[in-house]
């Protein structure tokens, strides 16, 4: 079963009424030869990872390599209350920051799919949670999840050195937006529009990282990931469609990737690492550690 | 075709996949390779490594695979105390190895009489690919068991050693050879295996007469 793309999968699901978690485990199944019931299982794994690491860190302070980022949890978790853009969506980029805070000073994470953007799945797969979706649901979500990633993988790239920020907190947020739709009852038609507005809305988004390290911007692009993978979920099953099909959408940014200049693709040469502030913070940092 | 948990895993370290995952790769190779923790090591890094191996914590995720610490345990970023605790002396030093991978590692080790020498780069996504061990030449991703031999350069060594490993039903995934001296008849071969040997294959492999030394390295 050679499938290059998710249309197929999404059409095999409506045809024949299998749901689409099942359809995706029966091509991991052809593809790689693992069986259902152990992917099920690791995939149930990794959530727990999540689900106890942010218990186990939020709120807290975290010391990071550089020290650009670490108190953002704490400041967040307290402002909560006053939220005006809504306590789920506000939780949710809580808990993204939280991770991504957590990634940078040397926690367990999750690289779902990349260490970088490791907080905005369970920024959205645990406040689902906090609502009550059962776990099981979260659990076939993050497979579909998967099939979403492997399909942007296949077709066009996951990391942020070929293809810009667009390919890591980009297709994060595909995966959580597919995710999400799938764990809340939407349909796999719904499931692909999540994903593909949501990486279109991310469409072009650059890698440029401040020396090079995983903290500035990247700490605070998974809160925007999270927030905008739940937006596109609400949005796709109110019935709204993406135009252009998902994997037109993916071959699209894969093309806009390939299309970057290398200074915008993880070298920490170009956009937020270019400015004057960033290039100071880069000097003194080197300047303390020079090999 | 990588598997759905590759996309939605695995559960790591941060802050990088290739800077701090695969460098530790890489270094619980050369761990598996020296069998325990040795005495001594120096890191010497090429490339992006030396740019960047602080801010990323490259430097205990090369200290910690070492010490014999797995992947994802959150113990990695104190590394460098549990180093001191178990008395293994390390140093990072600068180191130009020409055109390889801008992420690559020299790691050599110190145990009683015996040091090694591995060479390894960090490709991306947390892949690793060894590129020398003890001076041979090899490309292995240390997802194998692998056996490093060397033997004499003689006409027939090498069937011997390969009906050897396979008499015990293990099965060579790959093979790679190398001459290392015509003049003094020395050859190694690296060869991965699709799974485990059994010690005693590793005992028949000493006694044969055109074997020199044998090494078996587990998979990371
Ligand atoms: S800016 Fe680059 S390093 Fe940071 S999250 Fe995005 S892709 Fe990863």
């Amino acid at each position: 079963m050679n499938v290059n793309s998710f249309s197929e999968l999404v059409e095999i699901s409506e045809k024949t009424g299998v749901p689409l978690d099942k359809v995706v485990l029966h091509w991991e199944m052809l593809d790689t030869g693992n069986a259902p019931e152990k992917i099920v299982e690791e995939a149930s794994k990794l959530l727990a990872i999540m689900e106890e690491e942010y218990e186990s860190k939020k709120g807290k302070t975290f010391k990071t390599l550089v020290g650009l980022t670490g108190t953002n949890s704490k400041k967040m978790l307290e402002y909560l209350p006053n939220t005006i853009i809504g306590e789920n969506a506000f939780t949710a980029a809580t808990i993204a920051i939280t991770m991504a805070e957590s990634n940078a000073a040397m926690g367990k994470i999750v690289a779902c799919p990349t260490a970088g953007a490791s907080g905005v799945m369970p920024g959205v797969l645990l406040t689902l949670e906090k609502l009550g979706v059962e776990r099981q649901k979260l659990v076939s979500g993050l497979i579909v999840a998967g099939a979403i990633g492997k399909i942007i993988s296949k077709r066009a790239s996951l990391s942020g050195a070929e293809s810009g920020c667009q390919a890591e907190i980009g297709s994060a947020t595909a995966m959580a937006a597919g995710a999400a739709t799938h764990a809340t009852g939407g349909t796999p038609t719904q499931v692909a529009n999540a994903a593909a507005l949501s990486l279109k809305s991310l469409m072009g988004l650059v890698c440029d990282p401040v020396g090079g390290f995983v903290e500035v911007p990247c700490v605070k692009r998974n809160a925007s990931g999270a927030v905008i993978a739940l937006l596109f979920s609400d949005i796709a099953k109110a019935g709204v469609e993406s135009v252009v099909p998902f994997d037109e959408v993916v071959d699209a940014m894969g093309k806009v990737g390939r299309s970057m200049p290398e200074s915008l693709r993880e070298t920490g040469k170009g956009g937020i690492a270019d400015t004057p502030t960033a290039k100071k913070i880069v000097q003194d940092f080197s300047n303390k550690f020079k090999l | 075709m990588s598997s759905i948990l590759e996309i939605i895993g695995p559960s790591m370290i941060g802050p990088s996949s290739s800077h701090t995952l695969g460098a530790m790769r890489i270094s619980r190779f050369a761990y598996n390779l020296v069998g325990s923790i040795p005495q001594k090591v120096i890191f010497y890094l090429h490339g992006s490594f030396q740019d960047t191996y602080i801010g990323h914590g490259t430097w205990l995720a090369l200290i910690a695979g070492l010490c014999g610490i797995k992947t994802d345990e959150p113990r990695v970023s104190k590394a460098n105390e549990i180093a001191k605790n178990l008395g293994m002396e390390y140093e990072f030093e600068p180191i130009d190895l020409g055109n390889v991978h801008p992420n690559t590692v020299k790691i050599v080790t110190y145990k009683d009489n015996a040091h090694h020498e591995i060479i390894g780069s960090s490709i991306g996504a947390g892949r690793i690919v060894i590129t020398s061990i003890d001076s041979v030449g090899c490309e292995l991703n240390g997802e194998y068991p692998t056996l490093l031999i060397e033997n004499e350069d003689i006409p027939g060594a090498l069937s011997s050693i390969i009906r050897t490993i396979s008499i015990n039903g293990t099965n060579i995934a790959r093979l790679n050879l190398n001459r290392a001296s015509k003049y003094l008849k020395l050859a190694s071969a690296v060869i991965e295996l699709d799974n485990e040997v059994p010690n005693s294959t590793i005992k028949s492999l000493k006694m044969l007469d055109v074997v020199k030394s044998v090494m078996y390295v587990k998979p990371i």
